[in-house]
């Protein structure tokens, strides 16, 4: 039955009430461990396409008489433009042009390199862009805002500061044994998804149009289109069947999109408006900066009294400031916590959602800060964890499982190598180990659904209009079909990406995909397999009989079960959790880190393909690696203008870089979460590699690094201030 | 002008300063060659001149002369290709194509490679997946 609520809805951390209808989910779990198909490793469906070139992305597309857009974007940080696009238009090939207003996004006023001011289209790309060169464009360059501390002393502030509390943090820390107070940084990190963002526009009739885009949730481009172009929801058709990478930065539809709505408009052609790798890097989104001032109070026993935390994250012009203080909030049983957290507003360009965005920073100050403390009461950092880990949601509520203790337990043998690893130190080359924990949400939740549809070849074709991003959702929905359906893995297909072509499904971010869609796709298959059954039954067959012998009388009839994701368990926080180990070697000659080894153990309920989910944890890690170690985003400290906006400049890790990486999966379904009892996997692996490094550099040298990337600089900062620290101690004159 | 690309004799109409992957793509519809940066940093759009890894964004098509091309298309029947699929050696895919078009001419080169020189032979194709540790196991296993 259908049944409408009142609930809590979380997107990456951040909640909303909403109104759902919700179906009720009345299947039983399947038993722990491997199944026919579920729990084992399954190759990706359309890995052959992708890999042999064959799948067609957004920026493969051409369609007849397609235009191509480039845009006028502001080079300046915060500037007035005087623009006349006039000149634009008498450009060989151009067919149209746009100036400041003329859509939203474009604009005179800048307050952040990249604003999109003008925009041409032209027969090719070639001549759009010599066309923008052609724009007369002056700019009144006015004086930035770039320090996020400067923002937060006026006010200049995303939303209201947030306060959270719990218990009495001054009481706390007068109850403290040892107090360590440490301010921690990090850096403006860059989606960087191979493919850029891009959009293919074209108005099939004078009031519907066709969006085909590099997306992570076409449905909620197809309502921004709609709201934005003033048409229904169902004329505006939003198409994504393969895209080349997201990691949170692609869930809307941005400027692009509604340019070459407008251009297309004009035109009457189909316009394509995809960004250059270097407006990627200055306008398609960032994970933003932070300055993190924390204290920790503990008793000598290395029971915590009192966390306490300011976070100013460095948002840029918009966006939203992120659940930076969530880690302290969250993952230790402490009583007395305090948490400020501001979102300053700075004429750089909008943050986007980053893969567990703010957890991932939030992790690095709060998990290098209990080494830290670790360090001055001479405790294991292990136990130390161990001693502080909540059996009860720290401000409220039941969890609705965690397995922390176990990824902990699991992960001794990695954390015992420590004697071993430090012991191959040499003279100038210092080894160690180091680790972090992991918390995150990742349960998804409703609405989502799906539908499965049986032909008489006993073949199954599951459709739902979500995304597959490279996370191999397709694979993981392909697999439990076949499970519940109990076909074969190969006699499966998964029909998505088209808002036209199925029912609605959640977004690609949060890592919420297996865990909202994959329950639905579950009763869809569970749907059509009880009408298998009552056919067999007419038949004469057993129930078991395998599907194709059934099915093979119904000719052109098809069996169509349909699905939908149930309600997360009330009043229950669900969350995934982890722990990595880190092994690295540290010059302290040269400041050169290299990271040698990670171990990590996640649980995030049941996994289906542990091929894909081991996947997944080496793809978050690594991207890890490059946050910790060489990835960050710089601009000029005098104009704000960006210096690092090419590849060659921005460093990602390379398959140089990777070191060996060791990863378990507790796999243990979530018993009070949906029929699957599955939880999400894009995010938790990115989470704890930075600290998980920073503390095994701290195991290998004795220096705190605080600040990311930990560039040469930093570790020499680092080595020079433990130095410093270690002569002071032996120098110090016996009894003070 | 004449291209030769994947055993084919074509005949094309090319502005001088046209790139090889933009008469690829643009003028053949081989839109397996991807561009991800179009400036010579990342590794996808990587295809063979005469064996050899070329980056197509930054060659320009006129260049190219009476040399054989090879793009992901005319390697659909390599070996690699399935090793890739088999290994799980590529999460969204975009930068795949030039992956995998580096590693048939490193293996074409050195059958059996070892780790440093599948290091070393790839260090130019990035992955923002991180698809990195499969793709080293891929290359090492591409004759199972």
């Amino acid at each position: 039955m259908a049944r409408l609520i009142r609930t809590e809805k979380e997107v990456e951390g951040r909640y909303e009430e909403v109104w759902l209808v919700v179906e009720e989910d009345a299947l039983e779990q399947w038993p722990t461990g491997p199944r026919d198909v579920v729990g084992r490793p399954a190759e990706r469906l359309d890995g052959f396409e992708r890999a042999s070139g064959q799948a067609v992305y957004t920026a493969d597309l051409d369609k007849p008489g397609m235009l191509h857009t480039a845009v006028l974007r502001s080079p300046h940080p915060r500037a007035r433009a005087t623009v006349d696009v006039s000149p634009a238009l008498g450009m060989p090939g151009v067919h149209a042009a746009l100036g400041p207003g003329e859509v939203e996004q474009l604009s005179a006023e800048c307050n952040y390199q990249g604003q999109a001011v003008a925009a041409v289209c032209a027969d090719t790309l070639a001549q759009a862009r010599a066309a923008v060169r052609a724009i007369r464009c002056d700019f009144a360059v006015l004086e930035p805002l770039l320090d996020p501390d400067e923002a937060v002393r006026r006010g200049e502030l995303l939303g209201d500061p947030r306060v959270r509390e719990r218990g009495d943090y001054e009481r706390g820390l007068a109850e403290a044994d040892a107090v360590v107070e440490a301010e921690y940084r990090t850096q403006v990190v860059l989606h960087n998804s191979m493919e850029t963002h891009q959009a293919v526009v074209e108005w099939t009739r004078e009031d519907a149009v066709e969006v085909h885009i590099s997306t992570q949730y076409v449905w909620g481009i197809r309502d921004a289109v709609a709201e934005g172009l003033g048409l229904p929801a169902d004329n505006v058709r939003v198409v994504c069947h393969y895209m080349g990478g997201g990691f949170g930065s692609k869930n809307s539809p941005d400027d692009y999109t509604f340019i070459a709505a407008e251009l297309a408009r004009r035109t009457r052609r189909p316009v394509k408006c995809a960004l250059t790798r270097r407006e990627e890097n200055t306008a398609a989104g960032n994970r933003n900066a932070t300055i993190q001032r924390l204290t920790v109070g503990a008793r000598s026993d290395g029971t915590l009294t009192a966390l306490g935390g300011e976070f100013v994250n460095a948002v840029g012009w918009g966006g939203w400031s992120s659940g930076t203080e969530g880690p302290m909030q969250m993952l230790y049983a402490c009583p007395n916590v305090k948490t400020t957290t501001y979102g300053a507003k700075l004429n750089l360009p909008p943050m986007k959602a980053f893969r567990a965005p703010g957890f991932v920073e939030g992790t690095f100050g709060l998990e290098a800060l209990l080494d830290e403390l670790a360090a001055q009461l001479d405790l294991d950092p292990l136990e130390l964890r161990r001693l502080n880990h909540a059996e009860q949601a720290p401000e409220g509520g039941e969890y609705s499982d965690k397995n922390l203790l176990e990824c902990y337990r699991r992960a001794e043998p990695h954390w015992e190598r420590r004697h071993e690893v430090r012991a191959r130190s040499t003279g100038t080359v210092k080894r160690g180990v180091g680790m972090a924990s992991q918390i995150w949400y990742g349960g998804g939740g409703p609405p989502s659904y799906a539908w499965v549809r049986v032909g008489s070849d006993g073949r199954a074709a599951v459709v739902t209009a979500m995304q597959d991003i490279g996370t191999g959702t397709r694979t993981a929905m392909a697999q439990i079909a076949a499970e519940e359906l109990r076909v074969p893995l190969e006699h499966v297909s998964v029909s998505l990406g088209d808002t036209d072509r199925g029912p609605y499904a959640t977004l690609s971010a949060g890592s919420s995909t297996t865990p909202s869609v994959g329950p639905a796709v579950r009763a869809a298959a569970a749907d059509a397999r009880t009408q298998i059954e009552e056919i067999a039954e007419q038949r004469g067959l057993p129930k078991d009989a395998p599907v194709a012998a059934v099915v093979d009388v119904l000719e052109d009839a098809q069996i169509l079960g349909k699905g939908a994701r149930g309600p997360n368990p009330t009043g229950m926080q669900v969350l995934t959790f982890g722990v990595q180990v880190a092994e690295v070697a540290v010059d302290v000659e040269t400041g050169e880190v290299w990271v040698e080894r990670i171990a990590a153990v996640h649980d995030v309920g049941r996994v289906i393909n542990p091929l894909g989910a081991s996947s997944q944890i080496e793809g978050g890690i690594i991207q890890g690696i490059g946050h910790t170690l060489s990835e960050e985003r710089l601009h000029d400290p005098a104009t704000g203008r960006l210096l690092t906006t090419t590849l060659d400049a921005y460093k990602l890790p390379t398959i140089a870089d990777v070191p060996e990486i060791v990863s378990e999966l507790v796999d243990e379904p979530d018993r009070h979460l949906t029929n699957l009892g599955s939880k999400g996997l894009g995010e938790p692996p990115i989470v704890p590699t930075a600290a998980a490094i920073a503390n095994a550099i701290r195991d290998a040298t004795g220096a705190d690094v605080r600040q990311l990337p930990i560039t040469r600089e930093e570790m020499l900062r680092a080595l020079r201030e433990a130095e410093a620290r270690q002569k002071e101690k032996v120098g110090a004159p016996a009894g003070v | 002008m004449r291209l030769d690309v994947n055993d084919h004799a074509y005949e094309l109409h090319c502005e001088v300063g046209t790139t090889l992957a933009e008469a690829l793509r643009d003028e053949l519809s081989l839109t397996g060659t991807k561009i991800a940066c179009g400036e010579g940093h990342c590794g996808a759009c990587t295809v063979l001149v005469d064996g050899a890894p070329v980056l197509s964004c930054i060659t320009l098509a006129h260049a190219v002369g009476d040399a054989k091309v090879t793009t992901i298309e005319g390697l659909r029947e390599h070996p690699m290709l399935r090793s890739f699929v088999r290994a799980d050696a590529l999460q969204c895919g975009f930068c795949t194509p030039g992956q995998v078009v580096s590693a048939v001419a490193l293996v074409e080169a050195r059958p059996e490679p070892t780790t440093e020189e599948i290091r070393h032979a790839m260090a130019g194709n990035l992955c923002r997946c991180g698809a990195y540790p499969k793709i080293e196991e891929a290359i090492r296993t591409w004759r199972d």
